[in-house]
């Protein structure tokens, strides 16, 4: 139960107001989830056969350059957050130094925790980002706890992001099947079902708009998904379709919020084509 | 005594509560211009008087909602269940509606000029819903009494357990729901169709050319042995 | 035995030949047959019928050496209520805290309705609308009266809203959370489906979700609504039928409630599926202490105030579910029960006689004491009737007199508890003036078992 807002720029000139749009969206859906809230930014694409992690430590004492050094990956830090670069394989040596990797791509960065989105977007510096998509989620915990493990977005395979506002109702029996075929899970969330769900048929060879089909039919209950990767940005919603939904396509982008308040100061809107993504048709946009 | 001219709120300036303060102790008959909405919800709510409010841009939910005698026109989009429960009165929607437009109102007259979303109609007790454009799936679900007019064409699951409300489409239907049926169209309905196109300002519906879709009754009563669908 | 015919191959030394089969005794073997005869589920009123763990199997550790008594007779044991206190600027303040449940003017008669609004009023305390709206007779009667909005919207509108103390905004129901209201045909009268906006006679079903918002994120933004539209005067209560209670009871509060109400699933239904009252939702004793423990658990626990209601019979009901962390009790199916529901006779008002009513009960295929056909429209003693000349059998005067006399039982005892408990106010009480007399009472309630410190699930 939340609040969802993404943005899918087509203009480059918008790049660099990525992070400021972002943040405007996500603060306007505060009511919508006050628990805890996330933003996933895409942009400063990583060489071929690097990979960004987007990091997070329970401790405060750990040194992020001298971690970076160790691993030989380069460190950036936005805000709190902390994002090594480096190759791939990094994720088991980071977790087994007690360092929890919240993101993997050569695109995405996710960073989220609990508090109000306001609190989010200042910690991170989401406002300074430049980026050409990004993803945020306000949070209303339903049945999983508040943590920042169980905040949104779920990022569980590399450069895919997954933002839902709604509950699923059979969830536990489709976490069992994935667990069944190799998925290991964070946390209780139904939203980290979805996630896996999409990411484990993403990594068997399909496509995003052929994932969300096989989401459609093994989840049961209530959604609007909003679902992101390297160049592509999905919005699906269950047949009963009463959680909402508001997408606004425009020359120069496409956003998506739960509410029109969270689009009102993106650029030239009054001009956006401005509509609501009907149940179960499956909405993808990609760029080149 | 009439305020003639209007009362400007901007919602830049001003609280929901604060302007919906300052609503309920305008005297009846004043004019109202809120300007900069951007989405808020909530606004002119419950007001039992007549009140001929403007909104200057696109407004966020329950706009109008458990009013009764308002005239409210907004030009732009408008987000959920726009005049829900509305009593009496006319709200006029220049750009498109989001869901649930015009929820459980008991009486008045909601025009939409684009289109509305899903659920238009829900629940629907009376008073007429007049949309220029498409309506979205499930719209009129168990809608008791009044009418929808659809300019354009009708999504899935249309009326679906009505009651006794009466729905009119020019253009095509998806899909019409449990126990929601054609009819054959009268000169009643001819009457009522060309009515509401006026009130609306609808020139793009040939009255004599829509489909009439009412209740075929077969849930009034419970009959398991009829194999009716639960 | 002179006459009895020798059963067929019966040892002559068996004296129990009859031998009930536990999976399908006669009463299951009925069912069979009845659902095989109809092709459909059976519908009813009233609440579950199963043997389930209630407040009985609680008693309190009154006081003795280590603690010491209030008084019994003399000195003051407060039982003033404030409901709503959180956002309202016009909180309910009840003299009990025991409220009567919402039940619907078409579920009930217009005479029970009066009664239970002039009951209320007399001991300070309010009565609740229902499914189907606000009569004028009942909002007369009703010092402090809640507005119920429930998911069909049946007969509301802003004028009623405007008139309200408080409203409640019901998500479900005990009796069948996660199901919309049913009223069946014979209680649709002129007057019931003209507030409804329904053809008199058809079977009235509401729907499950609320037609203009579905979650507590959505539920946010129609509390405010309704705020805006009462100017943030009128309590807002949720209601929710008790399963998932912890997350339910914190969603409410996120949403912006006043007051959470918890129904247990003992509480009532004017009619519904059977199969919904018998296995849909927990015991009232569980659910009262997880909402408690929910609203600890986020800071709001009787800053938000609770009322629990699902089959509340007693004062020691009532002292227990405060105990437990209920602010109010409220009281829907006990309420009628004092108004003359399951009494073999009605009480002729104007010659102040009673008229047996065993006929009436028979022709229902029931008697008194087992009557749960509130469905049907035809309650022997006018409570459940839309029929003028069964409804004529309450008069409301009377019934009202009763309902009083019963709240003030109610109230007798709780204090005679508190006091016994050493409490100068009923919300003194406490989860450790109980211990549990079963197992199952302890696990659900988190009270230890008597005579020792165990609490099974929750202590080792």
């Amino acid at each position: 139960m939340c609040g969802i807002v993404g943005i899918h720029l087509l203009d480059d000139e918008l790049e660099s107001q990525l992070g400021r749009l972002l943040s405007a969206m996500l603060i306007q859906m505060t009511d919508r989830g006050p628990d805890s809230s996330g933003v996933a930014i895409y942009g400063d694409v990583a060489a071929e056969g690097l990979l960004k992690y987007s990091c997070r430590a329970e401790r405060a004492d750990v040194d992020w350059r001298r971690v970076a050094d160790q691993l030989g990956a380069m460190y950036v830090a936005h805000g709190d957050g902390s994002v090594l670069i480096g190759p791939p394989g990094l994720r088991e040596v980071l977790e087994a130094d007690g360092i929890r990797v919240v993101s993997t791509g050569r695109a995405v960065e996710v960073f989220k925790e609990v508090g109000l989105p306001i609190d989010v977007v200042q910690r991170f510096d989401v406002t300074s980002r430049h980026g050409y998509q990004g993803v945020g989620h306000t949070r209303l915990a339903t049945e999983s706890a508040i943590t920042t493990d169980g905040s949104h977005p779920f990022s569980t395979h590399d450069d895919l992001c997954v933002v839902h506002n709604g509950s699923f109702s059979n969830y536990f029996s489709v976490k069992r099947d994935l667990e069944a075929m190799g998925e290991q899970f964070l946390t209780l969330n139904d939203t980290e079902v979805a996630a896996r769900l999409i990411g484990y048929e993403m990594n068997h060879g399909r496509d995003l708009g052929d994932a969300l089909k096989i989401l459609q039919k093994q989840l049961d209950g209530f959604y609007t998904l909003l679902c992101a990767t390297e160049n592509q940005f999905a919005v699906v919603r269950d047949p009963v379709s009463c959680k909402p939904a508001v997408v606004a396509v425009h020359d120069r982008y496409v956003a998506m919020a739960s509410e029109y308040r969270a689009l009102t100061e993106l650029p030239d809107i009054d001009k956006a084509n401005v509509f609501e993504p009907i149940p179960t048709e499956i909405y993808v946009w990609s760029r080149p | 005594m009439t305020t003639l001219t209007p009362t400007l709120f901007d919602c830049e300036q001003r609280s929901v509560r604060d302007i919906n303060i300052e609503l309920r102790e305008l005297e009846p008959g004043s004019i109202v211009r809120i300007v900069n909405p951007k989405g808020r919800h909530n606004l002119a709510v419950g007001l039992m008087k007549h009140l001929d409010i403007t909104f200057d841009g696109s407004v966020g939910h329950y706009i109008g909602g458990l009013c009764d005698g308002v005239e409210i026109q907004i030009n732009g989009f408008c987000g959920w269940g726009v005049g829900e429960n509305l009593m009496n009165g006319v709200i006029r929607v220049a750009g498109n509606a989001s869901e649930r437009a015009g929820a459980t109102a008991h009486g008045g007259t909601l025009v939409i000029e684009g289109d509305a979303s899903t659920r238009a109609g829900i629940s629907l007790k009376g008073g007429a819903i007049a949309v220029g454009g498409n309506v979205g799936d499930f719209s009129m679900f168990m809608a008791q009494a009044g009418t929808l007019l659809v300019g354009g064409h009708a999504g899935h699951a249309l009326g679906d357990s009505l009651y006794e409300a009466v729905i009119y489409v020019a253009g095509s239907v998806d899909s019409l729901g449990s126990d929601a049926r054609y009819e054959d169209l009268g000169d009643d309905d001819v009457a009522t169709v060309t009515n509401l196109c006026a009130v609306a300002g609808f020139d793009h519906i040939d009255p004599q050319n829509v489909k009439r879709i009412a209740s075929a009754k077969l849930l009034y009563n419970f009959d398991a042995l009829k194999a009716q669908k639960y | 035995m002179t006459g009895a015919a020798t059963p067929v191959n019966a040892p002559a030394s068996r004296h129990f030949p009859l031998r009930e089969s536990y999976t399908f005794p006669p009463a299951v073997i009925d069912q069979i047959h009845g659902m095989a005869e109809e092709g459909r589920y059976e519908i009813r009123g009233w609440g579950a019928k199963r043997k389930l763990p209630t407040f009985d199997d609680l008693v309190f550790i009154t006081a003795s050496a280590s603690r010491y008594p209030m008084e019994g007779y003399r000195e003051a044991c407060s039982t003033a209520t404030v409901l709503g206190s959180r956002h309202a600027s016009k909180p309910l303040e009840l003299d009990i805290p025991i409220t009567i449940a919402g039940m619907s003017f078409g579920a009930l008669s217009g005479h029970a309705k009066e009664a239970l609004g002039r009951a209320a009023t007399a001991m300070g305390t309010s009565t609740t609308t229902g499914d189907g709206g606000m009569t004028a007779e009942e909002r007369g009667a009703s010092k402090h009266l809640v507005y119920q909005c429930l998911p069909s919207r049946y007969g509301f509108n802003p004028a009623d809203l405007h008139k309200a103390d408080a409203i409640e905004i019901v998500l479900g129901q005990g009796a069948k959370p996660g199901g919309g209201g049913m009223l069946l045909g014979q209680k649709v009268s002129p007057r019931v489906a003209g507030m409804r906006t329904l053809p008199a006679g058809i079977d009235q079903r509401s729907s499950s979700r609320h037609p203009d918002w579905t979650g507590p994120d959505d539920l946010v933004i129609k509390i405010e609504e309704l705020r805006e539209a009462t100017n943030w005067e009128k309590p807002i209560y949720v209601k929710v039928g008790a399963t998932r209670v912890a997350y339910d009871v914190k969603l409410a509060v996120a949403a912006g409630a006043d007051v959470v109400v918890v129904d247990g699933m003992q509480g009532g239904t004017g009619a519904t599926q059977d199969v919904f009252i018998e296995h849909a939702g927990i015991p009232t004793l569980a659910a009262v202490r997880m909402a408690a423990e929910a609203l600890r658990e986020i800071g709001k626990h009787h800053e938000v105030q609770l009322i629990v209601s699902g089959g509340i019979r007693t004062g020691a009901d009532v002292a227990k579910a405060l105990a437990l962390g209920a602010d109010a009790v409220s009281i829907g199916v006990a309420s009628m029960i004092a108004l003359g529901c399951n009494r073999p006779s009605w009480f002729g008002a104007a010659d102040a006689q009673w008229v047996d009513a065993s006929a009436d009960y028979a022709e229902l295929g029931t008697q008194a004491g087992y009557c749960h056909h509130c469905h049907t429209g035809r309650c022997p003693v006018g409570i459940t009737t839309q029929t003028p000349e069964l409804e004529a059998r309450l008069d409301p005067v009377v019934g009202a007199q009763w309902v009083t006399n019963y709240l003030r039982g109610l109230t007798m005892e709780l204090t005679t508890l508190a006091r016994a408990c050493g409490k100068s106010d009923v919300h003194h009480l406490e989860p450790e003036d109980l211990v549990a007399l079963t197992i199952e009472a302890a696990a659900m309630a988190r009270i230890p078992l008597a005579g020792t410190d165990w609490i099974p699930g929750w202590s080792r």
